[in-house]
């Protein structure tokens, strides 16, 4: 298989390259690599966009109808400089929907998955490669409806990146739900689809092109974790999608799935209705609750790969980890309606919610644990991305936590919708997987590129990032305990939260800093792609079978036939003499092989 | 400079824990709470704030002090080659669960105390919520909602009388919207289509915000209502006034449409 692959579409290196062949290598290219790659750059570019909304929104919630300087007046002229409240929920609603489908989802699955999958299982390429190219080439319709919806009259989307329908579902609700909701829902219509794409990939060539060896309990933690990715990704989505289909409908052909009957807004008859505005919660928190774990599934494979390593020490409860993310997986689809506490949905169902809800944080304790238990004992060391893993784990701790509070359903009475949920979720997702996708880059650039990233940089734009998070986020749940509600563009009208500006401007500066100190990274990145200095196979003396292949690898990756002894974390094994002992290393003469694979208990 | 990171990862709980003893120092906390089934979920709140604020600390010193112990530079120790142990795994997994369980057991009567058992009375009086203000109605003479006697407040003002259970009808004339009382812990979405009710107790005569708290279009940040807690004696006297200019408003509109 690998031979032939090789020979079908190889020579990349070819020194006259026809524009044919360019665009064969580079742009339609079928490898899982540069697939990867290119899911990586488009993704860390829209994880650009969405950081500047943000800053909008910052700068609204610490100097609210304040001229912004100098952009201001480019951006919003009309408005002589000034954030109009419409434009406002217009940024926070498309902060979320670029963070969250064009930047985390398929940073994770389409770009570390892409790139890795194949590498850490020993395939020499993913099982559908033309499936593969089209779940990237599927992001550019999403991308270029997305961008398209800004220019659209009325502007983008601005119903949140929920969507509650009556408002997404009725054009002219408001400024808000003009054809930009329209262009909203088919983008994420396209990002579905790629989404599955990839999936299907996924879980085909993870169950199908294992090198020999490599059993499912041979995997490292980021293909496990990829692999219930796929797998939650494949049930979850086809709800989301026939929810957005059905929205659509309700907007251009009036069917009424998701609106009452009789009624009328801004003076615009609705239709027929009929409908119900909490089906579309349900569906939507079918799916995106799972996706909540699609976005720091992978994060928490990819940090335990990187905890293990910079130990120099085997991952602690190699299975109970595994254990705990297919346990995550299947709790997963039971707790959507902690979403919808204070939505009008039953409140006895609310309790049946708040039970699976706390058991959903058990796994996560337990994952915890044994992060702990991994640098117990080991020899750390502090390189990049070990940093970052590092402030993953003590980051997710305190997302983590605070999910306690809304799961506790009295405690939400107060904290649903105020910025406690902010916090919350940007500790899971900033603190947790942006944090992640940082390490994640600088431990896998030299395996990508063939050249390391600056150490001492890295570590500036860790420090940088780490204490501005922690500046703009963790403030954020004491606004919460004031009961700060989100999506206000005006908040300090109110009595209540007059004397909360002080503290958002705080924020906001956190913000602005940690925005900049991202410029230190992208130098990093643009600096060590030309000049960075050379790496050799396995740079980080790791255990995984990527780093047995030339860096950056060729096509068909493997220049051998690998074949899988062991594990992937036998650091500090007794039975060699180098404290790392790679998957494909023949064990020495006379070891029982059988014996030192399995996991100890 | 490992000794840096370790000593900036000590920092994490240390200003964390400094932050939230600080904050009501500074006046950042929970409002003040003004009704008698808030009391309940302040409890509550500070139940899980102490019990994972502990976790918290534990953890995150644990995690400091075996980056400051294991430093491959520092240590002298020979790695430990264990690949987990069963033990702990069952005591980390069973101690959590039980702990987690006890969380959401106790809840359950503040909850359902909140949401689900309803008082069974006439209700104080309709809100209609629509973009983007508070239509407030109250029952007239003949104790029933929705009927010609109803009394209408001026938009975004309610009025209720103190140390009275509290029964509102909550709907929606257009989009979702929140019906949020910070000073009372009261928060229930409201759902064009639907009747929810929504119940409470105000313990203090003042004046309160009323909050919207869900999305419901550019106007959002705006829909501000005002709660007036009253004494029964002040309360009935808003309430006739109400009634008396609902009467003089409805015949100028009568007289209006004769005139026509």
């Amino acid at each position: 298989m690998s031979a032939t692959a090789v020979g079908a579409h190889g020579h990349a290196d070819s020194q006259s390259m026809s524009i044919g062949k360019f665009l064969s290598t580079y742009v339609f290219s079928l490898d899982h690599k540069v697939i990867g790659i290119q899911f990586l750059f488009s993704t860390l570019l829209w994880f650009v966009v969405g950081g500047l909304l943000a800053l909008g929104v910052r700068w609204q919630l610490a100097w609210p109808w304040e001229d912004m300087p100098v952009i201001g007046s480019m951006l919003y002229s009309a408005e002589g400089g000034q954030i109009a409240p419409e434009f406002y929920t217009m940024l926070f609603t498309m902060h979320a929907s670029v963070m969250i489908f064009f930047v985390i989802i398929p940073i994770l699955a389409g770009a570390f998955g892409n790139f890795l999958i194949p590498l850490m299982i020993g395939a020499d390429d993913m099982a559908f490669p033309v499936l593969n190219m089209l779940s990237y080439w599927f992001m550019w319709p999403a991308f270029i409806l997305m961008t398209l919806s800004f220019f659209v009259e009325g502007g983008a989307s601005a119903a949140g990146w929920t969507s509650y329908p009556p408002l997404s579902a009725i054009a002219g609700a408001a400024p808000a739900s003009n054809a930009g909701q329209s262009l909203w829902l088919l983008a994420l219509i396209f990002v579905g689809i790629s989404s599955m794409m990839g999936s299907v990939n996924y879980m085909t060539t993870i169950i199908q092109m294992r090198a020999p060896g490599m059993t499912m309990f041979r995997m490292p933690m980021t293909i496990w974790a990829m692999f219930i990715t796929a797998i939650l990704q494949a049930f979850a989505l086809p709800v989301l999608t026939a929810a957005l289909f059905m929205q659509y409908l309700d907007r251009e052909f009036g069917t009424g799935f998701f609106v009452p009957s009789g009624y009328v807004v801004n003076n615009e008859s609705v239709g027929a209705g009929g409908g119900q505005p909490l089906l579309w919660q349900h569906l939507f928190w079918f799916y995106s609750h799972p996706a909540v774990y699609i976005m720091i599934l992978p994060a928490m494979g990819m940090v335990s790969d990187m905890i293990a390593t910079f130990s120099r020490k085997p991952l602690f409860g190699y299975k109970p980890m595994v254990y705990s993310i297919s346990g995550i997986a299947g709790l997963g689809f039971i707790v959507w309606g902690h979403h919808m506490f204070m939505s009008g949905m039953n409140p006895a169902l609310g309790m049946t919610f708040m039970l699976s809800t706390m058991m959903i944080a058990l796994p996560s304790a337990i994952k915890t644990f044994n992060w702990l238990g991994t640098i117990w004992g080991g020899k750390i060391h502090f390189t990049t991305p070990m940093l970052f893993s590092l402030a993953f784990v003590s980051m997710f701790i305190i997302g983590g936590l605070s999910g306690i509070f809304m799961a506790a359903t009295p405690i939400d009475i107060f904290i649903h919708d105020t910025y406690f949920i902010v916090a919350h979720i940007h500790y899971v997702l900033f603190g947790g997987t942006a944090m992640a996708v940082f390490g994640g880059v600088y431990f896998w650039f030299p395996k990508m590129f063939g050249r390391m990233m600056n150490e001492a940089w890295g570590k500036v734009h860790f420090f940088l990032s780490f204490v501005f998070f922690n500046g703009t986020f963790f403030a954020m749940h004491i606004l919460g305990a004031g009961g700060f509600p989100r999506r206000l563009a005006d908040p300090y009208h109110y009595e209540t939260f007059k004397h909360m500006q002080p503290l958002n401007q705080f924020i906001t500066i956190c913000a602005i800093g940690m925005g900049l100190s991202q410029l230190i990274f992208a130098g990093n990145i643009i600096y060590s792609l030309f000049w960075g200095p050379k790496c050799g196979r396995n740079p980080w003396k790791s255990n995984t079978l990527e780093w047995t292949t030339p860096s950056p690898p060729g096509h068909g990756n493997f220049d051998f036939q690998p074949i899988v002894y062991r594990g992937p974390y036998e650091y500090a094994s007794p039975e060699v003499e180098e404290d790392y002992y790679l998957q494909t290393q023949p064990p020495p003469e006379g070891a029982d092989a059988e014996q030192s694979t399995e996991d100890g208990h | 400079m490992n000794r840096f990171w370790t000593i900036l990862f000590l920092l994490v709980p240390i200003l964390g824990v400094a932050t939230f003893a600080l904050a009501p120092v500074y006046g950042h906390w929970l409002p003040d709470d003004f009704s008698e089934r808030g009391v309940n979920i302040d409890r509550l709140y500070y139940f899980i704030l102490y019990l994972t604020g502990a976790v918290f600390v534990v953890t995150e010193v644990v995690m400091f002090w075996f980056m400051w112990k294991y430093d491959a530079t520092k240590t002298d120790e020979p790695t430990k080659f264990t690949h987990g142990s069963h033990k702990l795994e069952i005591i980390w997994t069973i101690v959590p669960a039980a702990t987690l369980l006890f969380i959401a057991l106790y809840q359950m009567n503040a909850w359902a105390d909140a949401k689900i058992d309803k008082p069974d009375m006439v209700p104080t009086c309709k809100v209609v919520a629509r973009q983007f203000e508070w239509r407030i109605q109250y029952p007239g003479p003949d104790n029933e909602l929705d009927t010609p006697d109803d009394i209408y407040a001026p938009p975004n003002e309610m009025h209720v009388p103190v140390n009275e259970e509290i029964l509102i009808h909550l709907e929606s004339d257009d989009v979702l919207h929140s019906f949020f009382l910070p000073n009372f812990r009261v928060k229930q979405d409201a759902v064009p289509g639907s009747m929810i009710p929504v119940w409470f107790r105000a313990t203090e005569e003042n004046e309160y915000d009323l909050v919207c708290a869900e999305l419901c279009g550019w106007g959002h940040y705006k829909m501000k209502g005002r709660l007036t807690v009253e004494s029964r004696e002040e309360f009935d006297a808003w309430l006739a006034d109400q009634a008396r200019d609902n009467m003089a408003t409805q015949e100028t509109v009568s007289q209006d449409s004769e005139d026509q």
